[in-house]
């Protein structure tokens, strides 16, 4: 465990295993995504109330889900930046932090599509949609904060402790704009009840999701391992592979 | 006792305990801030030209004024605290108080926490001190002015707080006003929501002590986090320069 623990302080190691692990992703999370899209998008039920129109939750849903998920794992990699200053860690922190930013804005943007159909409108000042821009809020932050820092380990650990603030306010900032109003409708996945959909538009779901998590760690695997090299220009490692013609 | 070095820094020497310490460093940061006056009138003034424009600018109705006036009045004031935080560290940052700040054996957090509570003495209890003129003149009943006044007192501590920890990230970066801004308002977004909605309950009729109870918790969270998170900040800007 512990050794396990070491070599994820290498970025050699990490950059030998991403190369393995990255094929496997890219195929595992378009296979998924791609049954739960074509499933969700073609063959799912109409919903009845909704119409087609609802189909977008099988992009929508998956974005929110990890515009989410991103900000949480920033602030794990956060924590092991600050007490055990693990270089992977702030390079995972800053190789994902624009993604976590493109899929919050994707999930407004599908958000406000769906809401006009749906709605009536692009966009309201609701609940969910209000602490999801708040998020992108926080998400640019952390990027501008990151590019102001000139010194490298200065701004990773500078971006950790703003990270970790962020964090805890993010249940604040969700409970207070909750109080404060709310339209949206109720979380779509909750793990101690049955799915209030049917199974045939549950299950595409699920799948899209998972499959976007996987095509997120390939993503997130290519964005370290370029920011890995750009830090380690000058190692022997880096310099050998090069030579080597390896990619 | 060496006070050659610098007259307004009385030398904290070991032995001397945390809260003699702290009291030291907020005596020293509001004696230095009243011999800049007008760095002090500053927010003030700010904080009236940004109300002053929310009826020039939108209506000058007094069904608007009413209905508005608590939440104009609450951006102008977290407005006016943004602007004045980056006086907050870059003066001391900038002649090197800072550092022997950092330097000395008292817990980097505690003086923090007194250099912050000096700051909001010095901003935002004024604004909390003219607010009641403001309201006035937006029209805001009595009761609510009470009210209004109560949550920033509880409120602008909390801004303050908040703030620290920005100022000290920012702390010797270019552009950091900006900076500063767009990493503290999502923060702030919390305290703004309940500090207008305590006023608009009242307004209502509806009881306000569940909504102050949690502005307090807000303070209360602030209070014991904040000064942790600005001292990290401001020891990684400090190695940064």
């Amino acid at each position: 465990m512990w050794q396990w623990f070491h070599k994820l302080g290498s970025p050699k190691w990490f950059f030998g295993i991403a190369t393995r692990f990255m094929p496997w992703l890219l195929a595992g999370g378009l296979l998924l995504l791609a049954a739960g899209l074509v499933w969700g998008l073609a063959f799912a039920p109409k919903d009845y109330l909704q119409g087609n129109s609802y189909r977008i939750i099988f992009i929508h849903v998956p974005s929110a889900f990890l515009a989410q998920s991103i900000y949480i794992s920033m602030a794990v990699a956060a924590v092991v930046t600050l007490v055990w200053r693990m270089k992977l860690a702030d390079v995972f922190v800053k190789a994902i932090a624009p993604v976590g930013l493109i899929f919050t804005f994707l999930s407004l943007f599908t958000g406000a599509v769906w809401g006009k159909p749906t709605w009536g409108t692009w966009w309201v000042w609701d609940a969910r949609l209000t602490s999801m821009l708040i998020l992108l809020f926080l998400y640019g932050g952390v990027i501008a904060l990151d590019r102001a820092i000139n010194d490298e380990k200065s701004a990773a650990r500078a971006v950790a402790v703003l990270v970790l603030v962020g964090v805890v306010n993010i249940p604040i900032i969700k409970y207070s704009v909750d109080w404060w109003n709310t339209l949206h409708q109720p979380a779509t996945f909750k793990l101690t009840e049955k799915p209030s959909m049917p199974m045939e538009m549950w299950v595409p779901l699920l799948l899209s999701v998972l499959g976007l998590y996987l095509l997120f760690g390939w993503l997130a695997c290519i964005r370290m391992k370029t920011e890995i090299l750009i830090r380690e220009q000058r190692t022997r490692w880096v310099k050998d592979m090069v030579l080597a013609g390896r990619k | 006792m060496n006070s050659s070095a610098h007259p307004l820094i009385k030398p904290v020497e070991q032995g001397v305990g945390p809260l003699s310490a702290m009291v030291a460093v907020f005596a020293r940061d509001v004696r230095v801030a009243f011999r800049q006056r007008q760095d002090l009138l500053n927010p003030l003034l700010f904080f009236v030209m940004v109300v002053t424009l929310f009826p020039l600018g939108v209506s000058p109705e007094i069904g608007f004024l009413k209905q508005s006036g608590a939440g104009i009045l609450w951006v102008a004031a977290l407005l006016s605290v943004l602007l004045s935080l980056d006086h907050l560290f870059r003066h001391d940052f900038d002649d090197g108080t800072l550092e022997q700040l950092v330097l000395q054996p008292q817990p980097l957090f505690l003086l923090i926490l007194a250099k912050t509570l000096a700051h909001w003495m010095l901003t935002g209890l004024p604004l909390v001190v003219l607010t009641p003129v403001l309201g006035v003149m937006v029209h805001l009943d009595g009761n609510s002015v009470a009210i209004l006044c109560l949550t920033l007192l509880i409120g602008t501590p909390v801004l303050s707080l908040i703030g620290s920890i920005g100022a000290a990230l920012t702390l010797g970066l270019r552009s950091a006003g900006v900076l500063l801004s767009l990493l503290i308002i999502p923060l702030y977004i919390p305290v703004l929501i309940f500090g207008t909605g305590t006023v608009a309950a009242a307004a209502e009729g509806a009881p306000v002590a569940g909504y102050l109870a949690l502005m307090g918790a807000f303070l209360v969270l602030a209070l014991t986090l904040a000064p942790f998170a600005s001292a990290a900040a401001l020891r990684i800007s400090m190695s940064n320069s």
